[in-house]
C-alpha cells in the first residue's frame, strides 16, 4: 500500500517496454477503474486516497500497463465487449446500456462516429454509473470516462481522420 | 411504523412498507415496470429510483424498507435524470410500433416514456429483435416488445406455481420464454398478460380487435365459476370483446381464471336470439305470442305434479325466485337447483357455504379437502391456498384421485372409507385437531354420489369433532362450482314436500320441464316430456326443447348470484341480448300473466323487495352474512368407490363456454401438451 507506481512496474514488474518514457496510459486497478496518463503515473503513491483524488481508484489492484504502441480506443472497447457480456441483464442500465456503449465504441475505433456523440456516450456512462443493483454498471462505465477524460483528442482526430479519407474518398468519386 | 419524510411531508407506514409504498402513502407517484403489489420484488427496472438523505447513489424505492427518520425526495435533478436515463434504455432496444400494438392506450411504457422520458432519441445503432416464443392459444407474444421486467416469470412461479415461463439468455440476449416453448398450462395463464406493462404479451383472441378508448367499460361479476371474481365487462356496440379483471381483495384480489377471461367469444356465438316451438318434430323460429301459447296449453294438460322447474349454473336469483313463484303459482313443489346431483339441503345454509370466507382461507394452517381440486373448480381460490402454503405452517392432505394442486398436498386415498376413518380419529383428523384453525373443503364431487349426504355427514362430524367448527371460527366450507347455485339454495329452489328432483327428472317422472338455463343434466328421457328451455345458448337443453325461449347472458342483465362463500354480488348489463331475447325474469313475468297466474312484481326492484322479503340477506350487496351452524347430512353407509372430481374439463363447463372457439382451442392444446410426443396433431387426415 502507498508503493509508487512507478516503482512497481519499473522495479517490480519489469518496466515499461522501451522504457519508462514509452509508457502511455496505466489503468491502476483491473480493468473497471479509470485509466491515468503517464503524466500522473510518473509520481503516483497506490493508494485509496490519492487515486481517488486523481479520480480513479485501486479496484482489484491489477495494474494494466498500456506502452505507446497501444490503441487506447480499441483497448476500451475491448473493455466494453468484456463488459457487455458480462451483463447479466437482470437491470435495465446495465442490460441496455453496456451494449450501447460497445456499439458506439467500436465504431470510434474506426472513427466512424459525429463529434457531438462523444457526448452522448459520456451521459450514458453517467446514466448507467450508480443506477443499477451491484458494481457491473459502474464498471462498465468508468474505463470510457477515463479514456475521455484524459485522451478526448485522440479520439476526436481519429474522427476526423476517418471524416476525411472518407470525404476524400467521395470527391475522388465524383 | 416508521416515519419518514417524503418531499418534505412527513408520512406513517406500517412496518414493512418499503419507500415506493411510502411515497404513494405521501401522495407521491412513483413510476415502476417491474414492481407489483402481489409478486415478489426484483428491483431491477431502476424507474423506481428515488433520492434517499445522505446515501451515495440514488436507491430503488421498491426494494428499500423503509425505516424511521429517512428523508425521500423524488422531484431532484438527480432522480429527473436517473429515470430519463432509465427510460432511454428501456425504449432504446424497444420497437416504436405503438401503432400496430395491441397495448397502445393501455401501456406503461407509453405512459411513462410521456411523463418522463427524452423527447428523441439518441441511439443510432440497431434495435434488437426477438424470435416469437409459443404461449399456447391465448397469450400472444411480441417478445422483441419486452423490457425483462420478469412480472410473467414471478406471477407464474409464485402465484400459479407452475414454473413453465422463465429466462434464457444473459446481458442483452436475455429472452423470456416458456418451457420447451410449450403452451402455458395454468389455469391462471391470462393474468400474464395484465401484468405485462408493454405489449411483449397480449391477448391472442384479442389481437387487434379494438383500442382501449373504443370500450365501454362495465364493472360486474363472472358467473364461469362460483367465486364470482370482480370482473370488467369491456363492450363495442353489441359485442363483448374482452373480460378484466376488477380488485376485490375479498375475492379474487386481482386474478381471474382463463375461462372468465377467454371464453368471451362465447357470448357471441350459438345465440338463441327468437322463441322456437317444435312443429312435427322440428323447431320452427316462433313470435313470442305462439311460444306462450304452446306452452300454455302443454301446462293445462298436465297436473301440477308432473310440473316440474330446473335452474342452471348460471341463472340469477332474480329469475330463479320468478320460476319458483311461478311453480308455487301454479302449485307444483318440483323445483330443483342441483344439477350435478349434489346432496345438499337448503335448510341449513352453514352445510353449503364456504364458511371461512374465501379470503378466510389465509387464515387456516391446515386443510382437508374431500373430493374437490380447487386448481380446476376456482383456480383463483387455488392461488389463494397456495399462497397461504407458501407461508408455511400450512398442512394439507386431499380425499380423491392424485393431482397437481400446485402445493403439496398428502393423498391420503380415494375412498369415502377414508373419511370414515378420519371421523373414527385417526390420520390426518389428529392433524385438524391440533391446529388453530383447521379447515375442510368440500367438492361436489363428494357431495353429487349416491351416498353425497351421508360424506356431507360425516364432514359434519369430523368438522365437530376435530374443532373445525368452534367459537370465532367456522372452517367448514363447501366449494361449489356453479355461480346460480348459493342464491337458488337460499331461496329454496329445491323440491318441497312430494316435489320431483333432478335425479327424477332425469328419469323421465315429470310431464312438464321448464329449464332455465339447464344443459348439463342427462337429457335422455327428457324426448317425451313437454320441455321449455329458457337460456342464452342453442346447447343441450334446446336440443330436446319443445319451446325455446331466448333469454339474456350474465353481460346482458343485471341480475344477483351468490357466491359460494355467500357474498350477494350483482351483474350490470353491457350489451343488450342478440334479436328478440330477453331478461330472463321478465320472461317469467310475462308468461305469468299470459297463464293467469301473474306475479306480484311488474319491475326487477319490485322483485328484488320480494327477494330481500323471502331471504333478508340479499339486501346486504356485496357483503357475506355468517351462517349460524346446525346438524345436517345423513346417517347410513357410504359406498366403496372412489370419490371423484366434479369438472372432468376445465374448459368446457358452461353453454358460453362451450360455445367460445377459444376455449375449444385450450383443450385441443392441453390434450397435445397431455399426449406429450411433441408432434402436431392438426387435422392431417392421418392423426390419432
Amino acid at each position: 500500500m502507498g508503493i509508487p507506481l512507478k516503482d512497481l512496474i519499473e522495479k517490480h514488474c519489469g518496466g515499461v517496454r522501451g522504457g519508462w518514457d514509452n509508457l502511455l496510459a496505466v489503468i491502476p486497478g483491473g480493468s473497471s477503474v479509470p485509466m491515468l496518463p503517464k503524466a500522473i503515473c510518473d509520481d503516483l503513491p497506490m493508494d485509496f486516497d490519492t487515486l481517488r483524488g486523481h479520480r480513479s481508484g485501486l479496484g482489484t489492484a491489477a495494474v494494466i500497463v498500456m506502452d505507446k504502441s497501444t490503441d487506447l480506443i480499441k483497448a476500451i472497447a475491448r473493455l466494453a465487449k468484456f463488459y457487455k457480456h458480462e451483463s447479466c441483464g437482470q437491470c435495465t442500465p446495465c442490460r441496455e446500456g453496456t451494449g450501447w456503449m460497445w456499439r458506439v465504441m467500436e465504431r470510434m475505433v474506426q472513427g466512424k462516429a459525429e463529434l457531438e456523440e462523444i457526448d452522448t456516450l459520456l451521459e450514458v456512462t453517467t446514466q448507467i454509473e450508480g443506477h443499477t443493483i451491484c458494481a457491473l454498471g459502474d464498471a462498465a462505465a468508468w474505463p470510457i470516462q477515463g479514456l475521455f477524460r484524459h485522451f478526448r483528442p485522440v479520439v476526436e482526430q481519429r474522427i476526423a481522420d476517418y471524416k476525411a479519407r472518407t470525404t476524400s474518398r467521395a470527391v475522388a468519386a465524383e | 411504523m416508521p416515519t419518514l419524510t417524503v418531499d418534505g411531508k412527513t408520512v406513517e407506514v406500517p412496518a414493512g412498507a418499503n419507500v415506493l409504498q411510502a411515497c404513494e402513502a405521501a401522495g407521491v407517484e412513483i413510476p415502476r415496470f417491474c414492481y407489483h403489489e402481489r409478486l415478489s420484488i426484483a428491483g431491477n427496472c431502476r424507474m423506481c429510483l428515488v433520492e434517499q438523505e445522505k446515501a451515495p447513489k440514488p436507491i430503488a424505492s421498491c426494494a428499500m424498507p423503509a425505516a424511521d427518520n429517512m428523508v425521500i425526495r423524488t422531484n431532484t435533478p438527480l432522480v429527473r435524470k436517473a429515470r430519463r436515463g432509465v427510460m432511454e434504455f428501456l425504449l432504446i432496444n424497444h420497437p416504436l410500433d405503438c401503432p400496430i400494438c395491441d397495448q397502445g392506450g393501455e401501456c406503461d411504457l407509453q405512459d411513462q416514456a410521456m411523463a418522463y422520458g427524452f423527447e428523441h432519441s439518441r441511439f443510432k445503432e440497431n434495435k434488437r429483435a426477438v424470435s416469437e416464443k409459443n404461449m399456447g392459444p391465448l397469450i400472444k407474444t411480441t417478445m422483441t416488445r419486452c423490457i425483462q421486467c420478469t412480472r410473467c416469470v414471478r406471477f407464474a412461479t409464485e402465484v400459479t406455481g407452475v414454473e413453465e415461463i422463465g429466462a434464457i439468455g444473459r446481458g442483452e440476449t436475455m429472452e423470456i420464454t416458456t418451457y420447451l416453448n410449450q403452451a402455458v398450462t395454468s389455469n391462471l395463464s391470462g393474468n400474464v398478460i395484465d401484468l405485462c406493462p408493454v405489449g411483449a404479451l397480449t391477448s391472442k383472441p384479442y389481437a387487434f380487435a379494438a383500442r382501449p378508448w373504443e370500450l365501454k367499460k362495465t364493472e360486474s361479476i363472472d358467473v364461469h365459476d362460483a367465486l364470482g371474481s370482480a370482473v370488467r365487462v369491456d363492450a363495442r356496440g353489441a359485442g363483448v370483446l374482452r373480460i378484466l379483471p376488477r380488485l376485490n381483495d375479498d375475492v379474487n384480489e386481482e386474478w381471474i381464471s382463463d375461462k372468465t377471461r377467454f371464453a368471451v367469444d362465447g357470448l357471441a356465438k350459438r345465440r338463441l336470439d327468437r322463441p322456437y316451438v317444435r312443429v312435427n318434430g322440428k323447431l320452427q323460429p316462433a313470435s313470442w305470442d305462439e311460444a306462450f301459447a304452446a306452452i300454455g296449453a302443454a301446462l293445462a294438460a298436465t297436473p301440477a305434479a308432473k310440473v316440474a322447474a330446473l335452474a342452471g349454473d348460471l341463472a340469477d336469483a332474480e329469475s330463479i325466485k320468478a320460476l319458483k313463484d311461478l311453480m308455487t303459482a301454479i302449485g307444483s313443489t318440483s323445483t330443483d337447483c342441483r344439477i350435478d346431483g349434489a346432496r345438499l339441503d337448503a335448510s341449513v345454509r352453514a352445510s353449503y357455504l364456504f364458511n371461512t370466507g374465501i379470503a378466510g382461507i389465509e387464515e387456516a394452517d391446515a386443510l382437508l379437502l374431500i373430493g374437490s381440486d380447487p386448481s380446476v373448480e376456482a383456480a383463483v381460490l387455488n392461488a389463494r391456498i397456495r399462497k397461504r402454503w407458501l407461508k408455511g405452517g400450512f398442512k394439507v392432505a386431499a380425499i380423491g384421485p392424485k393431482t397437481d394442486l400446485t402445493y403439496r398436498a398428502d393423498f391420503l386415498g380415494e375412498g369415502a372409507d377414508v373419511l370414515e376413518a378420519l371421523v373414527a380419529g385417526q390420520g390426518f383428523a389428529e392433524v385438524l385437531k391440533g391446529a388453530r384453525k383447521p379447515a375442510i373443503i368440500i367438492g361436489q364431487g363428494a357431495l353429487s354420489r349416491e351416498d353425497g349426504a351421508v360424506i356431507l355427514g360425516l364432514a359434519r362430524k369430523l368438522a365437530e369433532a376435530t374443532g373445525v367448527v368452534k367459537d370465532g371460527w367456522n372452517g367448514f366450507n363447501v366449494l361449489h362450482t356453479a355461480a346460480s347455485r348459493v342464491g337458488a339454495l337460499d331461496l329454496g329452489f329445491v323440491p318441497g314436500e312430494g316435489g320431483l328432483s333432478v335425479g327424477d327428472v332425469e328419469a323421465g317422472k315429470a310431464d312438464f320441464v321448464w329449464l332455465l338455463g339447464v344443459d348439463e343434466i342427462d337429457m335422455t328421457n327428457l324426448k317425451a316430456p313437454f320441455v321449455v328451455y329458457q337460456g342464452s345458448h342453442g346447447d343441450a337443453g334446446a336440443h330436446v326443447a319443445d319451446v325455446i325461449l331466448p333469454g339474456a347472458a350474465y353481460t346482458e342483465k343485471s341480475g344477483t348470484y351468490v357466491n359460494t362463500e355467500g357474498r350477494v354480488q350483482r351483474t350490470k348489463r353491457a350489451v343488450f341480448p342478440p334479436g328478440d331475447a330477453r331478461e330472463d325474469w321478465a320472461i317469467l313475468r310475462a308468461f305469468s300473466d299470459r297463464v293467469g297466474k301473474t306475479l306480484p312484481y311488474d319491475s326487477l326492484a319490485q322483485l328484488r323487495a320480494k327477494m330481500v322479503e323471502q331471504v333478508p340477506h340479499f339486501a346486504a350487496l356485496d357483503e357475506v352474512t355468517p351462517a349460524a351452524w346446525a346438524a345436517f347430512g345423513s346417517d347410513g353407509d357410504v359406498s366403496a368407490a372412489a370419490i371423484g372430481y366434479a369438472i372432468e374439463n376445465f374448459y368446457l363447463t358452461n353453454p358460453i363456454a362451450r360455445a367460445s372457439a377459444t376455449m375449444a382451442e385450450c383443450v385441443a392444446v392441453k390434450q397435445e401438451t397431455a399426449c406429450g410426443c411433441g408432434h402436431s396433431h392438426g387435422a392431417t387426415g392421418t392423426h390419432g
